[in-house]
């Protein structure tokens, strides 16, 4: 009941209808009167005459992913997350990449939606903060209203539920959202195709192959301490950014546990490849 | 990547499904559940489109239980499928039309058990057995040959197991692991002893 009511309420002005970025001046008989505006243009360069055609079913798949202007996506990215009796440890690298180059090699790719839970990030940086930030208000008034922590699988049904109404408009989120409620550790993956599966280990990025890897590998013996958890994550992504090159900067290792998350460790890659590779 | 298969009885429908949760060539998730409980009698195997899959079988699921609290009464597995099959249809030249491929089954106190399949373009056929999935193509003749009207429940489960058999040789992907459901007059029973079930995580 009240998530419904916090749903229909609150999103009122996020109408999926609607989207900000439709653009003003969009022909109300689209794809009929759509201005042929390509005089300036080569003719070898011009679109095929004729309105553009529109395709039954949306594009889905790899077509879905449009080709934007030069947006700053952290598709580079390696993010992992996986449970243990003691909660569930989150690793992420830090590095921003737009096509070769390097933006940024301190990126935070954690975002707190409650003291007991956390959202990862991979994708579109700005869709992922703001969509989690959203996720992380409705929770917080959710607990509000029922005098209780929202559950994992509310919240990332929440966020699942936001974003498949923009699917195949260009939203990119890779999240898992990682928490500890009242049924224990939880870990969803979430992501803008609308997929959403609960799980043990999860590995999201470009660089998820490589940390899947040694992730699977080690996650028996890293169930003994939380130490193991922790020096397993690290190792996973220091490794993932040693094979991928949009994955680096330094790996931040977080921990969620049943007093709340914080964060366990932070360290530069380069040194840790040093200390591992040699 | 996906795949259905359902047997229909005598007084029994057969129902599997693989369990893989797949993105590209990332296996999420091997113990996924893509059978959705529409009524005590009734199951909806869904497969397709990430998103879209839960999004509509949780939609009809939740319209199925609504029908029920307002009548009193639950639908029938025709009303049902149909009941899916015009929402497939009607949304499928929208912009937003949901791309799956269902298999519905269940069991009616008065027809008897039910199989229907149905697919991303709003077909609907009523079936006694069905696949779905690029497996399909490797198990349909094996339905075609050794299913008989008359079929008993062991037989049905061993029909079952040779298709598995079949897709683990042939088909190049690895599916390791299936679940199986029985829906009866009594409800749904889950099925234990289908082969490559038990994967260790």
């Amino acid at each position: 009941m009240a998530l419904a009511s916090v749903l229909r309420a609150e999103l009122a002005e996020f109408s999926p209808n609607f989207p900000k970025n439709f653009p003003k001046n969009f022909p109300k008989n689209f794809p009929e009167d759509f201005p042929d505006d390509s005089e300036g243009i080569p003719e070898i360069l011009r679109d095929p005459p004729g309105p553009p055609r529109v395709l039954a079913a949306p594009p889905w798949g790899f077509e879905a992913e449009p080709e934007g202007p030069g947006l700053q996506i952290l598709h580079g990215t390696t993010t992992l997350a996986f449970k243990t009796p003691h909660g569930v440890t989150v690793a992420v690298d830090s590095r921003a990449t737009a096509g070769s180059y390097i933006a940024s090699q301190s990126v935070r790719k954690v975002l707190p939606i409650s003291g007991r839970m956390l959202g990862t990030m991979a994708g579109g940086a700005a869709d992922c903060a703001f969509w989690q930030r959203l996720v992380a208000r409705q929770c917080r008034v959710q607990e509000l209203r029922n005098k209780e922590p929202v559950s994992v699988a509310a919240a990332s049904k929440l966020l699942a539920n936001l974003v498949y109404q923009y699917k195949g408009l260009g939203l990119s989120l890779g999240t898992m959202l990682c928490g500890w409620d009242k049924r224990g550790p939880g870990l969803y993956y979430v992501d803008s195709e609308g997929q959403r599966v609960a799980g043990a280990a999860f590995a999201v990025g470009s660089g998820s192959s490589y940390a899947y890897g040694v992730l699977d590998r080690g996650l028996a013996a890293a169930a003994r301490s939380e130490e193991a958890a922790c020096e397993l994550a690290r190792r996973a992504i220091a490794q993932a950014a040693h094979r991928d090159a949009y994955s680096g900067g330094c790996v931040r290792v977080m921990h969620v546990g049943p007093d709340g998350w914080r964060e366990v460790s932070h360290h530069d890659i380069a040194e840790l490849q040093d200390k591992y590779l040699e | 990547m996906e795949y259905l298969i359902g047997i229909q009885g005598p007084d029994y429908v057969l129902v599997a499904a693989d369990t893989v949760a797949a993105t590209s060539i990332i296996q999420m998730k091997h113990d996924h559940d893509k059978m959705f409980k529409m009524s005590e009698k009734i199951l909806l195997l869904c497969v397709g489109e990430p998103g879209d899959t839960v999004q509509f079988a949780e939609y009809i699921q939740k319209n199925v239980q609504l029908y029920k609290m307002r009548n009193g009464y639950e639908l029938s597995p025709t009303a049902a499928a149909n009941f899916t099959r015009r929402n497939l249809a009607d949304y499928l030249r929208s912009r937003t039309p949901y791309h799956v491929n269902l298999l519905l089954a269940g069991y009616d106190d008065h027809e008897g058990p039910a199989l229907y399949y149905m697919d991303y373009l709003a077909a609907l056929a009523k079936t006694p057995f069905a696949a779905h999935g690029y497996g399909a193509f490797l198990t349909l003749s094996i339905l075609d040959r050794y299913y008989k009207p008359g079929i008993t429940r062991e037989e049905a489960v061993d029909l079952l197991k040779q298709c598995l058999e079949e897709l683990k040789k042939r088909f190049i992907l690895n599916l390791t692991s299936f679940n199986a459901r029985f829906i009866d007059k009594e409800g749904i029973h889950e099925v234990d002893n289908i082969p490559l079930a038990k994967v260790e995580s």
